[in-house]
């Protein structure tokens, strides 16, 4: 637990300073009230508004584990929306909806693994095919416009509260609990690493690597029916052009915020859901904050890239010399560490 | 001479066997990237068979080049008019010299070109600022007198509608101190974006206790917004009121429940006054001014929101 809490440090004292930050603008950021038994504030907020990044951030985590990258989770989300807005629409109720919903999400990522671990096309391909083409299905689905529905069951997973939580955190967190513990409890999150590592290697090392790599795109798509629906019930519609727009990036930019490497191996789904959060917070923040709209992703690349290059490789390198050079204040302590 | 004769006699004639048959149109529309679009398809559709015009159809998928190919093509056919929704504003030239030279008038719908205006009968559209105008001078003779702290959703930064929107609705409520915008970021146009940033102003201003109402830039956002008012435990259309622009069928499902107040047409039918033009301009040459700007209708619960909501469900919006 200890030894998690301080890889976990970086992002954890970047959430702190940017609450600190935020609340310098506006002072009532960490007030959680209760209102007809539900908790409002920002931080509620957030941690509701988070919840599709930090959806997509969970499978994101996983296939960049593998040295791949999953461009169509935007897209996904957008389909899987249509598909519940569809099936209520068309009365199938919340059971059909919810189902067929993930079961679209499971395709799709089933499709983006195929393509990528049997017919070996490079991820960034292989996906970028559905992120293009999924749109369409999606407004197919939708026959081009927001197809509204009313369904008070399906609209609990976007607005409700589950004991005065409102439900999409829940659901992160449930997901990424579950994740988590599946890749560490079990030796699962060992074989995607050891595939991100190096495929071939543990091919031979007798790890099926074709299945796990396309488990791992389901479980992408999988997180991403969950964040449709999130989304598809929170505006009580499926609005196909919108839905998930662009927010592969912001998944990405979480899984990078978290510190995970872009090139495979180690990863941490708890690092990179504290990564969505600070995107969230960042978001948040600047609408509390009340700038005019031009400003408002001028100051988020400009939070993001500050936290970018106090997280990279080279300022940890130049943080461990300073410490090192003030326990030990030798001239000779400093030049060995970097000559490393 | 003769030969000019000859021709003139021809045409002539040519004219007046057309007068008698239904004359044909050719519609060159962008594509259907949005609701309104659509409709405006299924009602340049409809206007054209009660007119008894034969409309000849073309979708360019928003890329221009389908858009002078069709145009080619409806040159070729020797189509009495021919209607355009241009994609972008420049490059039209040479085509539309084309449909010049051929004496077909063109004329576009909903948005400009950046041609001579020799080049086209007229152009049917709407003023962006004008519709921020009604929506403003609605909310300054529904308050009064009463102070009034308002929250602006925007339209996506920097584009036209977004900022034609807000000087118009800026202009509406010049001269009435006691309207103050308080609050305006941008709802990028969509249902989840303008909650999300209804949920922050509400967050913002007290629990939503000091804004007396909301303007949005389309109806889109406002059905957003309509919705994190209710979840925060307030009366959308009572507590706040909600102003907004389009006239999309959704909002006046919401007007028609008492939650929304009032919302601008930004009106499908650019084709009824296109066709209305025309229809002067076949018989008795009439050239009409090069702008014809539709109406800007203000929308309330007193105007049947549920009729409303139901004559326009089926346009495709």
């Amino acid at each position: 637990m200890r030894r998690s809490l301080t890889a976990l440090a970086p992002q954890l004292i970047t959430l702190a300073a940017l609450v600190a930050l935020v609340s310098v603008f506006f002072p009532g950021f960490v007030e959680i009230r209760l209102i007809d038994g539900r908790m409002v504030g920002p931080i509620i907020d957030i941690l509701k508004r988070g919840a599709p990044v930090a959806l997509l951030a969970i499978g994101m985590t996983l296939v960049i584990a593998t040295r791949g990258i999953d461009l169509s989770v935007g897209t996904v989300m957008a389909i899987c929306g249509a598909v519940a807005a569809w099936s209520i629409d068309k009365g199938l109720g919340l059971g059909g909806a919810v189902a067929l919903a993930i079961a679209a999400g499971l395709v799709a990522g089933l499709w983006n693994g195929t393509l990528v671990a049997i017919i070996g096309i490079q991820p960034i391909v292989a996906t970028l095919i559905l992120m293009t083409a999924g749109r369409g299905i999606a407004q197919l689905i939708t026959e081009g416009r927001i197809l509204t529905f009313t369904h008070d069951g399906f609209s609990w997973f976007g607005s409700g509260t589950f004991l005065t939580v409102p439900v999409p955190a829940v659901i992160w967190v449930v997901t990424g609990i579950t994740v988590a513990l599946l890749m560490r409890r079990t030796a699962l999150g060992l074989l995607v690493e050891s595939i991100g590592i190096n495929r071939r290697a543990s091919a031979l090392a007798g790890i099926n690597a074709t299945v796990l790599l396309i488990a791992v795109y389901m479980a992408s798509g999988l997180c991403a029916a969950l964040a449709g629906i999130i989304t598809a019930a929170d505006i009580r519609g499926a609005d196909a052009n919108n839905a998930g727009l662009w927010l592969e990036l912001d998944a990405i930019l979480a899984v990078v915020i978290g510190g995970n490497s872009l090139l495979g191996g180690r990863f941490s789904v708890a690092a990179s859901l504290l990564g969505a959060m600070i995107i969230q917070t960042i978001d948040t923040g600047i609408l509390l904050a009340g700038f005019p709209s031009e400003y408002n992703l001028v100051i988020k690349a400009a939070l993001v890239l500050v936290i970018l290059v106090l997280q990279s490789p080279r300022m940890a390198a130049e943080w461990t010399t300073w410490r090192a050079a003030r326990r030990e204040p030798k001239p000779a302590g400093r030049v060995q560490e970097d000559a490393q | 001479m003769t030969l000019k004769t000859l021709l003139s006699a021809a045409a002539a004639l040519a004219i007046t066997a057309g007068v008698g048959q239904a004359q044909t149109v050719g519609f060159s529309q962008i594509g259907s990237e949005s609701g309104w679009r659509a409709a405006e398809t299924t009602l340049t559709k409809q206007q054209a068979e009660e007119r008894g015009i034969d409309l000849r159809f073309s979708d360019a998928q928003q890329r221009q080049e389908n858009q002078i190919a069709a145009i080619r093509s409806f040159v070729a056919q020797g189509v009495d008019a021919i209607l355009l929704a241009p994609v972008v504003a420049t490059g039209w030239d040479s085509v539309l010299e084309e449909a010049k030279e051929a004496e077909i008038p063109v004329v576009l719908l909903d948005r400009q070109v950046d041609s001579p205006d020799d080049l086209y009968l007229t152009a049917v559209g709407s003023d962006l600022v004008h519709e921020g105008k009604v929506a403003g001078e609605w909310l300054a003779n529904t308050v009064k007198g009463e102070d009034c702290r308002v929250v602006e959703l925007q339209g996506t930064t920097g584009s036209s509608p977004a900022i034609d929107r807000k000087t118009g609705f800026e202009q509406g409520i010049e001269g009435h101190d006691n309207i103050e915008i308080v609050r305006s970021q941008t709802g990028d146009f969509t249902r989840a974006q303008g909650k999300e940033v209804m949920e922050s102003f509400l967050q913002a201003e007290n629990g939503g206790q000091d804004i007396c109402a909301l303007y949005a830039h389309n109806d889109d956002m406002a059905v957003g917004a309509i919705q994190a008012i209710k979840e925060a435990g307030l009366q959308p259309g009572e507590d706040i009121l909600v102003v907004s622009i389009d006239a999309v069928p959704d909002i006046f499902k919401a007007m028609a429940a008492g939650e929304a107040n009032a919302t601008v047409e930004l009106t499908p039918n650019m084709a009824g006054p296109a066709f209305d033009a025309l229809e002067a301009y076949w018989k008795d040459g009439t050239v009409p001014p090069k702008f014809i700007q539709t109406d800007s209708k203000l929308y309330t619960p007193a105007d049947d929101p549920q009729g409303e909501y139901e004559s326009r469900k089926d346009l495709g919006y």
